[in-house]
């Protein structure tokens, strides 16, 4: 059988996919975040050490998780948009940002209300807290440049090398509590070890995780399907959607 | 995990502050880019429905 995998590339056909992929994302979020929760809350055992407080590490790790590989996929699109001028894989990048951010704040701001009971502060200027903050501020230049450029592919281009340079922040985050000596602990998860947690915990981490994952997708094809809206709305096929009959 | 009462499970064993506040948050700025979504989505879509000419 032979796939043309370039069908969905074109915004005029990947508009309606995105239409109509986006419910089963967001219901599969909502499913996997009532499991989640269930488990987070009254089937993971109160942890030795921080008693109730890691309960916040249901939605902490797994919107840090996010907020780095958002960052990935969008420079990954926004690359891709730039060597190939593809016009919908900058769209992408640009839907992805904002979700990237709230992402971002999430694991910032749980991170903050997680650091005060077990290190006994809010804030530290450390590796991984400053480097998590440093993506906020890509995620928020990378909007802000965008916005500033009244040409879409202009903008899609500046956007592009202001995403692709702040790539490098990433690892950065990733291996700072290897790298440097910090408050923040290690990897919850590791390929190569044996999880330090218990089971239960594990699951319910990973389950919020595919839940904030099919959110995120889910968030950045509605916000594809208005800017698709927004940038091509003189062109012949989107005058002739039914959302355009008057 | 048994925690006995309704006011056990909200006291969260006297961290109920930071889990709560870090649970509260996260759900009202999903619910507002939700709401933003929507907003953005509709305003989209009135805007196609403007005869072109009007357009900016």
């Amino acid at each position: 059988m032979a796939i043309n995998w370039f069908k969905y590339a074109a915004p005029n056909t990947f508009y309606p996919l995105a239409g109509r992929m986006a419910p089963w994302f967001f219901g599969a979020a909502a499913v996997l975040t009532a499991i989640g929760l269930y488990i987070g809350f009254f089937v993971a055992p109160t942890d030795a050490q921080q008693g109730e407080a890691y309960r916040i590490i249901f939605i902490h790790v797994p919107a840090a998780w996010m907020s780095m590989f958002v960052y990935v996929v969008m420079a990954f699109w926004a690359a891709i948009g730039l060597a190939f001028n593809t016009r919908l894989s900058s769209m992408m990048a640009t839907a992805l940002a904002p979700t990237g951010a709230l992402m971002t704040f999430i694991a910032l701001w749980t991170g903050a209300l997680w650091g005060k009971p077990t290190w006994g502060t809010w804030w530290v200027w450390d590796a991984r807290l400053t480097s998590e903050l440093i993506l906020l501020f890509l995620y928020i230049g990378f909007i802000a440049l965008q916005a500033a450029i009244d040409e879409p592919r202009r903008a899609d281009r500046a956007g592009a090398v202001l995403a692709l340079v702040g790539v490098v922040n990433v690892p950065i985050i990733y291996f700072s509590v290897q790298w440097w000596n910090t408050l923040h602990q290690g990897a919850s998860v590791n390929l190569t070890k044996s999880p330090n947690m218990a089971a239960t915990m594990l699951w319910g981490m990973l389950i919020m995780a595919l839940a904030f994952w099919m959110y995120a997708i889910g968030a950045a094809l509605i916000r594809v399907r208005a800017i698709i809206l927004e940038r091509e709305r003189a062109v012949d096929w989107v005058r002739e959607l039914p959302e355009a009959a008057r | 995990m048994s925690w006995g009462s309704v006011s056990a499970f909200f006291a969260m064993g006297g961290y109920a502050t930071y889990v709560w506040g870090s649970y509260a948050v996260t759900a009202v700025v999903i619910v507002v880019e939700i709401a933003l979504l929507a907003l953005r989505s509709r305003a989209a879509r009135r805007e196609l429905r403007q005869p072109v000419a009007l357009r900016d």
